[in-house]
């Protein structure tokens, strides 16, 4: 090119032979970034991440709270004795003691008092009634070695045979259940997580194709310089990649902070009693370092979605107007 | 480099625009494209610049037959090519420096490299402090000396121009029409609409494709 300006300039007179190098802007993207309804867009995916980072950390304080509920009474059984008539409790507590005590695998045996009995059975039957004239079962609370577990079902047989009234509860029926309900909130979770996905991908390819019909002279003067529809693809999805971050992020940080109000607003609608329900229930409705990492990479997910969905919907939108 | 074998072009099911046109372009040549008004110079230069399918006939370009040219390797072939429109077709977002670049920034060049380049075209053409502009606010003038400068860039092995001075002064003409015959001295080979005869007469020896009536007649040079 200095070949051919030298020849270019060969008798003409130039205007200012010593011009001097302006600094010249950050060169723009491609693709100007307020053609495409990006407010819009990011809007759009903003709620979409809310929902999917609510979805996502709600899974996962459930599940976190399960597992430590299974991890704890997993670690526990328990004998009951009803009373009989024609057997003394007492003796009968003896012998399930000592049975238990001499079962390889159980770490610790303690019976329950008649009053912590009674104290349990408080909330079923309320404080008014008296409960020594009632025929309460008693218990004996066994912690498990969760690394040598023992043989229950043989204790339990053993029982049967050589305690009176007695019974052994291991929690399976428990744990079943709360499986069974983990595993459901798991699918359901996944369920919304997939339909709001695919929402945001359907709204990141109605939004490229939009754009790509806004940008149409712009993908021409691409195709007249010789740009290649990976070059094409590029400059759009750079732009989406963006609006993709701008719109997870938001929703990211909105769920972010949705956790903590939700706790402050149980505190002032229902007082610590509803605070303290909910933490024996889900543990709270604070974040966990598990959630919050749940959170940050639905947000990336987001992003990534929207980066690769509108690289394939330009080229398949250059490959149809080709 | 060029070569159009019975070529026909229809738009929908209107009357043939061209018809049974027949020329070759050798490497290196420099043809001047005249005709009169609607006589089918852009939809030539359209199909030479593989942006238009013939309704009937062979094209090849560069020794391939566009009909076998893959619409992933048409890219690869454009970047052979400069093209100057009637309309300019500049990216109204990006400043003259930029657009005037793209090409080279399609290519994947680094900046660094094309930066003096790019600017000394641009002074040589008389935009030199017009970098920083958008094209908006240029004159028509202002603005096709960009489109020009644009489709010199990469100095390409074929360079074809519609209609290149039609919004310029005289003189700005004649400094075009000689980074033309430059570009194709340097090795360029050079198809240029004009109805200019002004320009045509600048350049006595350049061949001449003559279009009329929808069939073309070559003038060697």
């Amino acid at each position: 090119m200095k070949v051919l300006m030298r020849k270019f300039r060969n008798g003409k007179k130039r205007k200012s032979a010593n011009f001097e190098l302006l600094p010249l802007r950050k060169t723009a993207p491609i693709v100007p970034p307020h053609s495409i309804a990006g407010r819009a867009l990011v809007v759009v995916l903003g709620i979409m991440c809310f929902l999917a980072c609510l979805t996502v950390a709600a899974v996962t304080l459930v599940v976190e709270s399960a597992s430590d509920w299974q991890r704890g009474i997993s670690r526990e059984a328990t004998i009951q004795l009803r009373p009989l008539s024609n057997a003394p409790i007492e003796a009968e507590m003896s012998k399930a003691i000592t049975l238990a005590r001499t079962t390889p695998g159980i770490l610790s045996v303690r019976a329950l008092s008649q009053s912590e009995n009674e104290e349990l059975m408080k909330g079923w039957f309320g404080s008014s009634l008296d409960l020594a004239e009632l025929p309460i079962p008693r218990m004996i609370e066994l912690q498990v070695d969760q690394r040598r577990p023992p043989d229950l079902e043989a204790l339990a047989f053993e029982l049967r045979m050589k305690v009176k009234g007695a019974s052994l509860d291991d929690h399976r029926q428990w744990r079943d259940r709360l499986a069974l309900m983990t595993g459901s909130v798991v699918a359901i979770g996944v369920l919304i997580l997939v339909l709001v996905l695919v929402a945001a991908t359907l709204s990141v390819i109605f939004s490229t194709r939009a754009a790509m019909a806004a940008n149409r002279d712009i993908v021409d003067v691409l195709n007249l310089v010789g740009a290649e529809d990976k070059f094409i693809a590029r400059s759009f999805q750079r732009r989406f990649l963006q609006l993709g971050l701008e719109g997870g992020v938001c929703g990211g940080v909105a769920a972010l902070i949705a956790f903590p109000l939700t706790n402050f607003l149980i505190r002032v609608f229902f007082g610590a009693a509803g605070e303290a329900q909910l933490d024996v229930l889900i543990g709270g409705a604070g974040l966990t370092i598990a959630s919050v990492i749940a959170i940050i990479v639905t947000v990336l997910a987001i992003a990534l979605i929207s980066s690769v969905t509108s690289r394939f919907t330009v080229r398949h939108y250059l490959r149809e107007h080709s | 480099m060029i070569r159009f074998e019975n070529i026909g072009v229809r738009y929908g099911i209107g009357p043939e625009i061209l018809s049974d046109v027949s020329f070759r372009l050798p490497r290196h040549s420099f043809h001047f494209l005249t005709g009169p008004s609607g006589a089918g110079k852009t939809t030539l230069l359209k199909l030479m610049f593989l942006s238009l399918r013939p309704t009937r006939g062979f094209v090849s370009v560069f020794g391939k037959e566009a009909t076998k040219i893959r619409s992933q390797d048409r890219a690869a072939v454009r970047r052979r090519i400069g093209i100057v429109f009637q309309d300019f077709r500049l990216l109204d977002h990006l400043t003259i420096y930029e657009n005037v670049a793209l090409p080279l920034r399609v290519a994947g060049e680094d900046e660094a490299r094309y930066r003096t380049n790019v600017i000394e075209l641009l002074q040589w053409v008389g935009l030199g402090e017009r970098l920083h502009a958008l094209p908006p606010i240029l004159s028509g003038g202002e603005k096709q000396r960009a489109a020009i400068a644009r489709a010199v860039i990469t100095k390409p092995e074929l360079l074809l121009a519609d209609e290149p001075t039609g919004n310029v002064d005289p003189d700005l003409a004649f400094r075009l029409l000689y980074l033309f015959l430059e570009l194709n001295r340097l090795g360029t080979a050079v198809v240029l609409a004009t109805h200019d005869h002004h320009l045509l007469n600048e350049a006595p020896h350049a061949g001449r494709l003559v279009l009329k009536d929808g069939s073309v007649s070559v003038l060697a040079s």
